[in-house]
């Protein structure tokens, strides 16, 4: 790994646990809701909550569709079982069913987009239920390709780590004691059986990051990525892919007409007063 | 003189002035009980950072009520400290004020107001136009705000105008997590120490703590003496209240082993500078 994807993981570890802590407590609340899938990132996210506000404030909902490898939810159990939060499992399949009934010829995007946005209604009913915070479990890497479903998955209140790369929730996870076959798998959306999502991206994870943190991080140029040895189709690949799906990290644009329109002159942290 | 100085590495809430203000007193009181002689708070103290479109509503002239309960508790306990201040004009500075025996010993206004990466200042406050020196009961002091440090060329003029104590209010984020400690940690921790052992001056560097919308500033206030040494630094990410105490002994000793302010050349800077100044015709 480069030097810059390396990250030192103990003052990682504490910033993010800080992070957590300050942000929701700051707030007058104590608990989060996250979905635990059975992959790494919700695994790594469960346990910087844990220790960050206590496991028993911590509540992680499983939600399996009927073709989700049953390997996820055993895995998504071991990682509740081993940071010691509260864990239940909800099943989709009859709402995701009921709906696509109506639409039976519907491909594996629109059911994966469906499955994520049905997954995101019940944290956040469960946010207003528990009276927690909905925590995402997005990366950077796949915040930047766009390899997320908008108002899915990419919901949430707090996103602790939406700062680091693959490779570093990787690192982050072994020093934190995720265990380790839920590390050592390949990484899978799990939407449909056999999905692993290197296959479907079409490169790994590490060559992506390794990219990313030159081009994005460091600012460096095609002309400077080709010269440092990325291959020139893979730069463009990455960077097209990064600009197509901008959209996703944005608000839904507004129509200028006054004098002040929301986050463009109307400009206040989310924090304020807090 | 020898004395006790304060750094109250504090986390202000964001447009919170009053309850920030209650903070504030509290800390000052605490360092009034342990007996210390100054107290410095980070930049913004009274106001939080992020402060965007929030600046006017938080702004403090300086005959305001808030500041002039700051300048009564002063007769105990000298105090620096950061807010936003709304002048005549109606321009909204990043200032901060150093009180001493019941009176405004010193007003700086920030004059590098960053607005690169995630920084923003100037696009919401008026840029500060002076470094002066001024006198404490504790010696000459100079006041720097955050990024004011980062220009040579402030810390320099605050030297040569006499200053032998430096304070710098900050509200540093931190960013960088692949080093021994967070990138900008280690930065501000060269900078400091660097200025100090080329100026010969003590330095009082306060910075805060807490979150805002997940920027976390990392603290790790320090007592930098004239050497360069770092002699009391606060711990990262948490609230502190660092205690240092100042040794008169240590700045006379450093100024008699190296005395390169004494050496400095001012002429030849003015007269380099001016050269400078009148071939790029502004």
């Amino acid at each position: 790994m480069m030097g810059g994807l390396h990250a030192n993981a103990e003052l990682l570890r504490k910033l993010l646990v800080g992070f957590v802590r300050d942000e929701v407590r700051k707030v007058g609340i104590s608990t989060v809701v996250l979905g635990l899938s059975g992959g790494i990132d919700s695994a790594l996210v469960a346990f910087i909550a844990a220790e960050a506000l206590g496991p028993e404030n911590v509540h992680a909902i499983c939600m399996p569709y009927s073709t989700s490898n049953p390997e996820s939810e055993a895995h998504a159990r071991l990682v509740a079982l081993s940071c010691g939060i509260n864990f239940s499992v909800l099943p989709i399949t009859a709402m995701v069913d009921a709906y696509f009934g109506m639409f039976p010829d519907a491909d594996n995007m629109r059911r994966g987009n469906k499955m994520a946005r049905e997954r995101m209604t019940i944290l956040f009913d469960h946010s207003a239920l528990l009276h927690a915070l909905v925590l995402g479990t997005s990366n950077k890497t796949e915040l930047l390709l766009g390899y997320g479903t908008l108002y899915g998955d990419m919901a949430s209140a707090l996103n602790p780590i939406g700062d680091i790369y693959k490779s570093q929730v990787w690192q982050l996870s072994a020093a934190m004691g995720v265990p380790a076959a839920v590390i050592e798998k390949q990484p899978s959306a799990d939407l449909w059986a056999g999905q692993t999502d290197e296959e479907e991206l079409g490169f790994s994870y590490r060559q992506a990051d390794e990219l990313l943190y030159q081009m994005v991080d460091q600012r460096l140029t095609k002309p400077e990525l080709v010269a440092a040895g990325f291959d020139r189709e893979f730069v463009e690949t990455i960077y097209s892919k990064i600009q197509s799906s901008h959209f996703k990290r944005r608000l839904p644009i507004i129509a200028k007409v006054s004098n002040r329109t929301i986050d463009r002159d109307f400009r206040y942290a989310r924090d304020w007063g807090k | 003189m020898d004395y006790t100085a304060v750094l109250a590495q504090i986390k202000p809430k964001l447009g919170c002035v009053a309850d920030n203000l209650t903070m504030v007193k509290g800390e000052i009181a605490k360092a009034k009980e342990a007996g210390a002689d100054l107290i410095v708070f980070p930049e913004l103290a009274l106001s939080g950072y992020f402060l965007k479109d929030l600046v006017p509503e938080v702004a403090l002239r300086i005959d305001s009520p808030e500041i002039s309960a700051l300048i009564e508790l002063s007769t105990g306990i000298s105090i620096a400290i950061g807010f936003v201040e709304e002048t005549d004009d109606y321009h909204f500075f990043n200032s901060a004020l150093y009180l001493e025996d019941g009176k405004i010993r010193h007003l700086h206004r920030k004059v590098y107001l960053p607005t690169y990466g995630l920084f923003d200042e100037q696009r919401y406050l008026a840029r500060g136009g002076s470094f002066r020196a001024f006198d404490t009961k504790f010696g000459r002091f100079g006041i720097l705000i955050c990024e004011d440090m980062w220009h040579l060329s402030a810390s320099y003029i605050l030297a040569m105008d006499g200053a032998t104590t430096l304070i710098c209010l900050s509200s540093s984020p931190a960013r960088g997590i692949n080093g021994d400690s967070i990138g900008s940690a280690s930065a501000w921790q060269k900078l400091v120490s660097t200025t100090a052992l080329f100026l010969n001056c003590r330095v009082l560097y306060s910075n805060r703590v807490g979150f805002e919308d997940g920027v976390n500033f990392w603290g790790g206030s320090e007592y930098i003496a004239p050497s360069g040494e770092s002699i009391v630094r606060g711990s990262l990410l948490e609230e502190d209240f660092i205690t240092a105490r100042v040794n008169e002994g240590a700045l006379r000793r450093e100024r008699i082993f190296s005395p390169m302010i004494r050496d400095e050349n001012l002429f030849v800077t003015m007269q380099e500078l001016g050269r400078i100044a009148n071939e790029r015709g502004r």
